[in-house]
């Protein structure tokens, strides 16, 4: 897999676009759920939360900080860097990679840095609404392994750093809704046929009952772009983190099982008209000159159930995860090497995608 | 799925210049009109007034809860109630939902426990402890689990088992008495910390 290059050039410097871990694709169930991710809050004691503070303490936080992500073992490399040193392209290009959230990139950025590995499985993002988060990001349903390794990098911080710690209320967190463990997990699902099934509103209204939040591709407040949606716990206190943790992949193994029933259902009944909007996906896919992204998206869902359902015979070497991310605009402008306007983005859309699903590399 | 659109594609239809991020729909004598508008063209045609979806953070809802407390009274003082350590108020944690600083939570206390157990169901922490300071209360939670067991291989009548936890907790105890008040003293609510910066 590795990176992948453009053909086709429109006069830019093309780069190749670098892939995370999380999107190679495979782990337990794999077919559903793209990635996992643990995110922990953690807050330095004595310090005030980062929009209440003034440059002097700014300065402070990014010196302790940087200094224990120095320290941390050489099997992390995690490279650390100021978000103002990188264009915004390049930052928006780390939310659409899910490595920073886009609070912190949100305007004005001052001091937030973000500390990332090689491998892009984690980033500490300094100075978002909590002074330091650390979020580990594995691809299929591996919250435990993420959970571990999240605490395993935590451990670590937390020999230099002294925490803002509660002996009754655990963590301390600029918002109250994190305070406790200060631990979100989240798992990021692919589920076209509860979709098409209309059985969704139903498990996500379900879902908000025992306390799971369900989110769009990107976050708070956005829509579920091609299918994919965010589970995660709402609370954070009054359970163990390895109790959150069983809870949520105990409830995404249902929606799995939800989806799978219903990727049965509608092969059992309906083969013939999946097949043919399988087909015609793959058909405007691999053919069409201007791709918005939304329609990329929606595509790109059905060729995945394609292509687990065995409906579509075409190899492809790039994942879901790696085309569904090469086709935002930050990744698009980052291959491209140069800024693009909408209609140019369009097109080098539907280019990047022909090249990546014919394998005319 | 067919209102999705991804406005860094779009640009403003008033301005022709800024990226479109809001999309605006009007229905006036049953006639529809769509708009896609930049925040600041959308501020200026009024389209905010209708809207409240941006609105709608974790911030306003918190607002909302904060708001409605129980044991209003008094609220004047608390509102204007400041954080000693580093200047917050309370009226500012209930617009923003955001707390100054860790010893917000100390400061603030009454107001927000009952805000804490209404979010969370529950007041008591029983994850991670961090090592470093938070050694006492490892043992604490060593011993909370441990006791517990203990009651209840007495109430199964496994008397035996019973008597192992008890050594067991002797044994933790013991270790928390040597090593806890250690830990206290270098506990991150102790004042030195305020000091450093």
């Amino acid at each position: 897999m590795g990176a992948a290059r453009m053909r086709q050039g429109n006069g830019g410097m093309e780069m190749p676009l670098k892939f995370s871990q999380w999107m190679d694709g495979v782990g337990p169930d794999a077919d559903i759920v793209l990635s996992s991710r643990i995110r922990l809050a953690r807050n330095l004691a004595g310090l005030p939360f980062p929009h209440r503070m003034d440059e002097a303490q700014s300065a402070i936080l990014l010196e302790q900080i940087t200094e224990a992500v120095r320290a941390l073992e050489p099997q992390w490399a995690v490279r650390i860097q100021r978000l103002a040193d990188l264009t915004a392209v390049e930052r928006m290009g780390l939310v659409e990679r899910h490595l920073v959230s886009p609070q912190l990139v949100q305007e004005p950025i001052r001091f937030q840095s973000v500390a990332i590995n090689e491998r892009e499985s984690v980033s500490l993002m300094v100075g978002e609404e909590d002074h330091v988060r650390i979020q580990m990001l594995w691809p299929a349903l591996q919250l435990e392994e993420a959970w571990r390794a999240a605490n395993h990098v935590d451990d670590a911080l937390e020999s230099r750093l002294s925490y803002a710690f509660d002996g009754k209320i655990g963590y301390l967190t600029a918002c109250p809704t994190n305070v406790g463990t200060a631990m979100r997990a989240s798992v990021m699902l692919h589920l076209p046929a509860l979709v098409m099934t209309r059985q969704a509103p139903q498990v996500f209204t379900t879902l908000a009952q025992i306390g799971m939040v369900v989110r769009g591709l990107y976050g708070e407040g956005s829509e579920a772009l091609g299918n994919i949606f965010q589970v995660s716990n709402q609370v954070s206190l009054g359970l163990a983190e390895d109790e959150f943790i069983h809870n949520l992949t105990v409830v995404a193994q249902q929606i799995i099982g939800r989806e799978r029933h219903a990727r049965m259902h509608l092969l059992q009944n309906a083969e013939v008209a999946l097949a043919d909007r399988v087909g015609r996906a793959w058909g405007l896919l691999t053919n069409a000159r201007i791709m918005t992204s939304e329609e990329a998206l929606r595509l790109l869902s059905e060729v995945k159930l394609g292509q687990e359902l065995g409906l579509l015979t075409e190899t492809v070497s790039a994942t879901f995860a790696q085309l569904t991310t090469m086709t935002r605009s930050a990744s698009l402008q980052m291959m491209a090497g140069r800024d693009l306007g909408p209609d140019e983005r369009d097109e080098f859309r539907a280019t990047t995608l022909r090249t990546h699903l014919l394998g005319k590399d | 799925m067919g209102q999705e659109f991804d406005s860094s594609d779009r640009v403003c239809q008033r301005c022709q210049t800024h990226p479109a991020s809001v999309h605006f729909t009007r229905v006036v004598n049953g006639e529809k009109s769509d708009r896609y508008l930049c925040e600041a063209c959308a501020r200026d045609e009024g389209a905010y007034h209708f809207m409240l979806g941006p609105q709608f953070t974790v911030q306003h809802v918190l607002g909302g809860l904060i708001g409605e407390a129980p044991g209003a009274r008094g609220r004047k003082e608390t509102r204007t109630k400041r954080c000693p350590h580093c200047g917050a108020t309370y009226q500012r944690f209930a617009e923003t939902g955001r707390l100054g600083c860790d010893r917000c939570y100390e400061t603030f206390a009454s107001e927000l426990e009952p805000l804490i157990k209404r979010l969370h169901g529950s007041l008591e922490h029983h994850g991670k402890i961090p090592s470093r300071g938070g050694q006492h209360l490892i043992h604490q939670q060593r011993l909370d689990a441990l006791r517990a067991e203990m009651q209840q291989a007495v109430a199964q009548e496994l008397f035996e088992e019973a008597a192992r936890i008890r050594d067991e907790i002797r044994i933790v105890e013991k270790q928390a008495a040597a090593g806890g008040g250690r830990a206290d003293a270098a506990g991150e609510w102790g004042d030195g910390d305020a000091s450093q910066i």
